[in-house]
C-alpha cells in the first residue's frame, strides 16, 4: 500500500515537473494558449459576467470608467464593460471559423494542386489573381454585395485567406513527394488518396497549424475592421469593430468607448499570434530558423 | 535578362486576367438578381430595371464580359451609379492623396525597419534584439484603427502637436500664366491649388500625413524588420563576413555593404508582398483621419453599393499590386548578379 502511495507520489511529481519543464521551454505558448483561454472563458461567461449589453438607459449616457460601471457608459448609456465582454464572442467566432473554413479549403486544394499538374496550372494562376487583390477590399465588397451577417462575414474573410493556404499546402507536397518512402509507397500499390492522406498531409499539419494561427489572428483584425468600416457584421451585435465604430463621433468625449474593446481586442489577436510564433518554434524547427 | 524580364511582364496578364475575371463575376456570384443587389433594399422596380438597363445585366453573360473587358482595354471602368460621373475620372480626382500617404508610409516604414531589422541581427540575443522581436509581434497585433486613435487622443488633441483630421496638398499656386491660369507647383506653404485658400503646401502637408503614416505603417514596419532581422542574420554566418571582419573592416562596412546587401533579396520581397497589406490599410487609415483618397472612395463606394466604382477600384488596386511584385522580381537581376533565369 505505501509502495503504491509513493510510486504515484512519484508520478505526480515528475507530472508537475514536466509541465514545469514544458514551461520554461515553450514560454510564448503558454502565455498565449492562456491568454487566449482568458478571452475563450470571458466570451463564455460573458452573459452571466455583465448585464445585457443591449440595454439603453439615457440618464447614464456617456458616464466616466468607474462610478459604478466598471468601462463606462456609451451614447445611449449602454454598458461598455458589457458590450466588450459580449463583444469577444463575435471576435472568436470569426477568427476560429475563418481559419478553419481556410484552413480546410487550403489543405484540399493545396494537397490536389501539389499532385496533379493540370489542376496545378488552372488553379494556382486563380490564386494568384485572388492574392493580388487586397484581403479587407476583397471582403468588404463581398459583404457589401452580399449583405451583412455573422456567415457572410466568415466566407469573405476566409476567401482571400485561402490562396496563402494552398501555396504553404502545395509548397509542402511538392518537397514531400520527392521522397523514397512516398515512391516505396507507390511502389507497392499504394492508391492516390492513401498517398495523400496517409503519407503526405501529415506532414502539412505542422506549418499548417501555424498558418492557421495566423490566419485566425487576422481574420479577427480584418472582422473589426469590417464593421468599423460599417461592412461588418449587423450593427446591433457588439461586435468590438462594431462598438469602436459607434464610439467613433463621441472619441474626442468619450474616448473610453473606443479604447477598451481596442485594448481586448489587441490582447485577444496578440494572444493568438504568440501562440503561432510558440508553435512554429516548436512544431517545425526549420521554418523557426528562418523566420527568428 | 532581358528575356527573363519579358517572360516576368507577360506572366502579369494571366494573373490580371484572372483579376479582371474575379471582379466581373463577383456580382454575378452572389446570390439574387444583380441589378437588385446594386439598387439596394429600398429600391422600386422601376429602379431595379433601370440599372439592369444602365449596366446591360439583361444580355448574355460572356457578351457582358466581352463588352466590359472591350471597354477595360479603352481605359473605360464604366459610369458610377451614384454620381453619374465616370469611375476613371473619380479615381483620378482621388488618386493624388492615396499615393501620397502609400509613398510616405512605405519610406517611413523602409527607413525604420531595415536598420532596426539589421540592429537586431547584429545585437541578436541582447535586449535591443529582444525590443525589437516584441514590438515586431505587437505590430502585427494591434489594428490600425487602435494605433490611430491613440496617436490622435495623445498627439493632437491633448499634446496639439498635429493636426486632428484631414489631408492638405503639398501642390499650390505659384503664379498666374499669361491665360490667367494658376500655375501649379510644389511650394513649402502657400494657395491650395483647387479650393484658392491659403493652407496648402509641403510644411501643411507633413504635418497633416505624419500620423495617417505611422498608424499605417507601424504593421509594415513590423513586417520588414523581422524578415530583415531573419535575412542579415543568416547572412553574417557567411565566411565572407568573418573575412570581412578580419580584414580589419569597420563593423558599419560589414553590416551594410556585405551583409545588408546579400540579405537584401527577401526584404525587397517582403515590401513587394506587403503592398497588398499597405493598400488594404490605406482604406482604414483614410477614414479614420478623414482623408479625401481612394480609401474614403471605397468606402463611400460600399455604403451606396456603387458596383462600377468597387469594380475599379478592386482593379486599380491589384493592378498596383501585381506592378510592384513585378519590379520587385526584376530588381533581383540588380541585386543579386547570381540570379540567372
Amino acid at each position: 500500500m505505501d509502495a503504491m502511495a509513493d510510486e504515484s507520489l512519484v508520478v505526480r511529481e515528475s507530472l508537475g515537473a514536466r509541465v514545469r519543464q514544458y514551461c520554461r521551454r515553450n514560454p510564448t505558448i503558454v502565455i498565449g494558449a492562456l491568454l487566449l483561454l482568458m478571452m475563450l472563458i470571458i466570451a463564455l461567461l460573458a452573459s452571466y459576467l455583465t448585464p445585457d449589453p443591449m440595454k439603453l438607459n439615457p440618464i447614464k449616457r456617456l458616464r466616466v470608467p468607474g462610478e459604478g460601471m466598471l468601462f463606462g457608459t456609451d451614447m445611449y448609456g449602454r454598458d461598455v464593460f458589457a458590450r466588450t465582454l459580449h463583444g469577444s464572442r463575435i471576435s472568436l467566432l470569426v477568427g476560429l471559423s475563418a481559419a478553419a473554413v481556410s484552413t480546410f479549403f487550403g489543405l484540399t486544394i493545396g494537397l490536389l494542386a501539389g499532385y496533379n499538374r493540370l489542376f496545378d496550372t488552372i488553379v494556382m494562376r486563380f490564386m494568384d489573381g485572388i492574392m493580388a487583390i487586397p484581403s479587407i477590399l476583397l471582403a468588404i465588397a463581398l459583404v457589401s454585395l452580399t449583405g451583412a451577417s455573422v456567415g457572410i462575414v466568415i466566407v469573405a474573410i476566409s476567401i482571400p485567406e485561402i490562396p496563402r493556404v494552398v501555396r504553404l499546402v502545395r509548397s509542402v507536397v511538392l518537397t514531400i513527394r520527392e521522397q523514397p518512402y512516398v515512391e516505396a509507397a507507390i511502389s507497392v500499390g499504394a492508391r492516390l488518396p492513401t498517398i495523400l492522406l496517409r503519407h503526405i498531409l501529415p506532414n502539412t499539419l505542422a506549418p499548417l497549424i501555424v498558418q492557421a494561427t495566423y490566419v485566425c489572428a487576422s481574420a479577427m483584425i480584418t472582422e473589426a475592421i469590417l464593421s468599423f468600416l460599417g461592412a461588418g457584421t449587423p450593427p446591433d451585435i457588439p461586435s468590438w469593430g462594431n462598438v469602436i465604430s459607434e464610439g467613433r463621433q463621441y472619441f474626442q468625449r468619450a474616448p473610453w468607448i473606443i479604447f477598451f474593446p481596442g485594448v481586448f481586442l489587441t490582447i485577444t489577436v496578440l494572444a493568438v499570434n504568440i501562440l503561432g510564433d510558440g508553435l512554429r518554434d516548436g512544431l517545425d524547427p526549420r521554418i523557426a530558423r528562418q523566420m527568428r | 535578362m532581358f528575356g527573363y524580364v519579358i517572360r516576368r511582364i507577360l506572366a502579369t496578364i494571366p494573373v490580371m486576367g484572372v483579376v479582371a475575371i474575379f471582379v466581373f463575376l463577383l456580382l454575378h456570384l452572389t446570390p439574387g438578381d444583380p441589378a437588385a443587389v446594386i439598387a439596394g433594399d429600398y429600391a422600386s422596380p422601376a429602379d431595379v430595371e433601370r440599372i439592369r438597363e444602365t449596366l446591360g445585366l439583361n444580355r448574355p453573360l460572356h457578351i457582358q464580359f466581352f463588352t466590359w473587358a472591350g471597354q477595360l482595354f479603352q481605359g473605360d471602368l464604366g459610369v458610377s451609379i451614384f454620381s453619374k460621373q465616370p469611375v476613371i475620372k473619380l479615381i483620378g480626382q482621388r488618386i493624388e492623396p492615396t499615393l501620397a500617404l502609400a509613398t510616405t508610409t512605405i519610406i517611413f516604414a523602409v527607413l525604420l525597419a531595415v536598420p532596426l531589422g539589421v540592429l537586431a541581427a547584429w545585437k541578436s540575443g541582447t535586449w535591443i534584439d529582444r525590443s525589437v522581436m516584441v514590438f515586431a509581434v505587437l505590430g502585427f497585433s494591434v489594428p490600425i484603427f487602435i494605433i490611430a486613435y491613440s496617436m490622435i487622443w495623445t498627439l493632437s488633441i491633448h499634446l496639439h502637436w498635429f493636426p486632428v483630421q484631414g489631408y492638405k496638398s503639398f501642390l499650390i499656386q505659384t503664379g498666374t500664366g499669361i491665360d490667367g491660369a494658376a500655375i501649379i507647383g510644389i511650394g513649402f506653404e502657400g494657395i491650395c491649388r483647387d479650393s484658392g485658400r491659403a493652407g496648402c503646401g509641403l510644411v501643411p502637408f507633413f504635418r497633416h500625413i505624419a500620423l495617417p503614416s505611422i498608424a499605417l505603417g507601424l504593421v509594415y514596419v513590423a513586417l520588414i524588420a523581422r524578415i530583415t532581422r531573419a535575412s542579415v542574420m543568416e547572412v553574417l554566418t557567411e565566411d565572407y563576413i568573418r573575412t570581412a571582419h578580419a580584414k580589419g573592416l569597420s563593423p558599419r562596412v560589414v553590416l551594410i555593404r556585405h551583409a545588408l546587401k546579400n540579405a537584401s533579396v527577401p526584404i525587397v520581397t517582403i515590401i513587394g508582398i506587403g503592398i497588398a497589406l499597405l493598400l488594404g490599410g490605406v482604406v482604414v487609415t483614410e477614414s479614420v483621419f478623414n482623408i479625401p483618397g481612394l480609401g474614403r472612395l471605397t468606402v463611400d463606394a460600399i455604403l451606396h453599393r456603387d458596383y462600377p466604382i468597387i469594380q475599379g477600384l478592386i482593379l486599380i488596386f491589384a493592378g498596383v499590386y501585381v506592378l510592384i511584385n513585378l519590379l520587385v522580381d526584376i530588381s533581383y537581376t540588380f541585386l543579386d548578379p547570381r540570379i540567372r533565369y
